[in-house]
């Protein structure tokens, strides 16, 4: 069949809450199920809270950014019906988003290698003309061969990282700067 | 269980560029660095999917899913509909689609907006519909309005409604504009014009469709959309369907 061209992304523009997380962004009659606010319900595993915020060139937090996560279960699972997809809305005002999910399991590729445990991230936001992939890892869950972050430069590798500290995991999103984050093109 | 496919690399010259100085916003929170690619693994080739029961009876229908006592929203009459494809031309099914606008005054239901149209009582801005297995789609909402916004000169953004697209694979994510066709604004909105193919933005606006317009009822507009298309299969009987 004749390749069709994709159609071009335009940016989410400052209101995508509306369209995604509408109970968040303050509708007061909003949907009746609210898509990827489940994860730890719905996925096995060890619970994890990761905390961060998108962080713009000039140095200061998105506020109208959104998350989104795709991972599996504990055991490397990946599910359909939604299981394993998430939000994570960035907060009107302090730009704080958290992701409340369980520790993914390690995923074997089809190359049979193994990927260290890790979410997909997609990050979208006014300003933000092509939505944005990355990865989160874990400090304390991390192989040294993985194949994806052996792929990248080792003062690049730490920008996906979520670092273990006493409140959970914290990952900050830089969308410039010196501590650009890895951003993915797959 | 399906098979898990390869996806096929983006062509980004169909896309804005990271950085699209005329549009503002963009240039202190596009990414400087290119983007890594690597060959799909799992966690690309596999994605969400949602079932019906997700929806509710008037979610495809902006109308009327916020208002109150038997209201209807304010506007011209319109329904959106047509085909989401990948970019092997095959039809996809199932697939969420959701979308959020202004209202027929141009006015966002958000705390952040205030501009002078106001609010309507009957409007929400906010829908969503699934895919059939054809790949089609239909929702119902009135035609949004023109507005203002805060770019450094006298802009002007041009009707639009935003799409947000879920394939089969995370990688196919999508979010985007439909734009109206005939619409003066679009030749002169930095968004717009931020993608550098004009096929590609005459392919974000929608056409009227006298065919599906219903009588003295309602306007149809057709937009139809293409997501990256699959290409090896990887993997299969791996995802679990519960």
């Amino acid at each position: 069949m004749a390749k069709l061209p994709e159609s071009a992304s335009q940016t989410a523009g400052p209101y995508v809450h509306i369209g995604c997380v509408p109970e968040f962004a303050g509708l007061e009659r909003g949907y009746h199920s609210q898509l990827g606010t489940s994860l730890r319900a719905d996925l096995t595993g060890d619970p994890i809270t990761i905390r961060g915020r998108i962080i713009d060139g000039m140095g200061d937090p998105v506020l109208d950014g959104l998350v989104e996560i795709w991972q599996p279960d504990g055991a490397g699972t990946f599910y359909t019906n939604g299981k394993g997809f998430g939000r994570a809305p960035s907060h009107a005002e302090t730009g704080e988003f958290v992701i409340e999910t369980v520790m993914p399991g390690a995923v074997i590729d089809q190359n049979g290698t193994l990927q260290s445990p890790h979410l997909a991230l997609w990050i979208v936001a006014r300003g933000i003309n092509v939505g944005l992939h990355t990865r989160a890892y874990f400090s304390d869950n991390v192989a040294e061969d993985d194949p994806i972050l052996s792929m990248i430069e080792p003062t690049r590798r730490t920008t996906l990282i979520a670092q273990k500290g006493s409140n959970g995991y914290q990952l900050d999103i830089h969308l410039q700067g010196e501590k650009e984050t890895v951003f993915f093109d797959v | 269980m399906s098979k898990l496919t390869d996806i096929i690399p983006r062509d980004f010259s169909l896309h804005p560029p990271r950085i699209a100085p005329d549009y503002r916003s963009s240039r202190s929170r596009g990414p400087i660095h290119k983007p890594i690619g690597f060959a799909t693994t799992m966690t690309e080739a596999t994605g969400p999917t949602f079932g019906h029961d997700v929806l509710g009876p008037n979610d495809h229908d902006l109308l009327i899913n916020h208002a109150v006592d038997g209201g209807s929203a304010i506007g011209p009459r319109i329904v959106v509909h047509g085909v989401l494809r990948d970019g092997d031309g095959r039809p996809v099914p199932n697939a969420l689609i959701e979308v959020w606008q202004a209202n027929a005054g141009g006015r966002y239901r958000h705390k952040k907006d205030a501009y002078l149209a106001p609010l309507d009582p009957n409007f929400g801005g906010c829908g969503r519909v699934i895919t059939g297995e054809d790949g089609s789609y239909s929702f119902r909402t009135v035609q949004p309005g023109a507005y203002p916004w805060p770019n450094g000169g006298n802009d002007w953004r041009p009707a639009h409604i935003h799409f947000s697209v879920f394939g089969m694979a995370f990688s196919q994510r999508l979010i985007t504009q439909m734009y109206f066709e005939g619409d003066p604004h679009i030749a002169l909105c930095p968004i717009a014009q931020s993608i550098p193919d004009a096929a590609a933005i005459d392919r974000l606006t929608a056409r009227l469709d006298m065919e599906a317009t219903m009588p003295m009822d309602i306007r149809a507009f057709r937009f139809d959309i293409v997501l990256r298309g699959r290409g090896a299969t990887l993997f299969e009987n791996q995802m679990e369907g519960t």
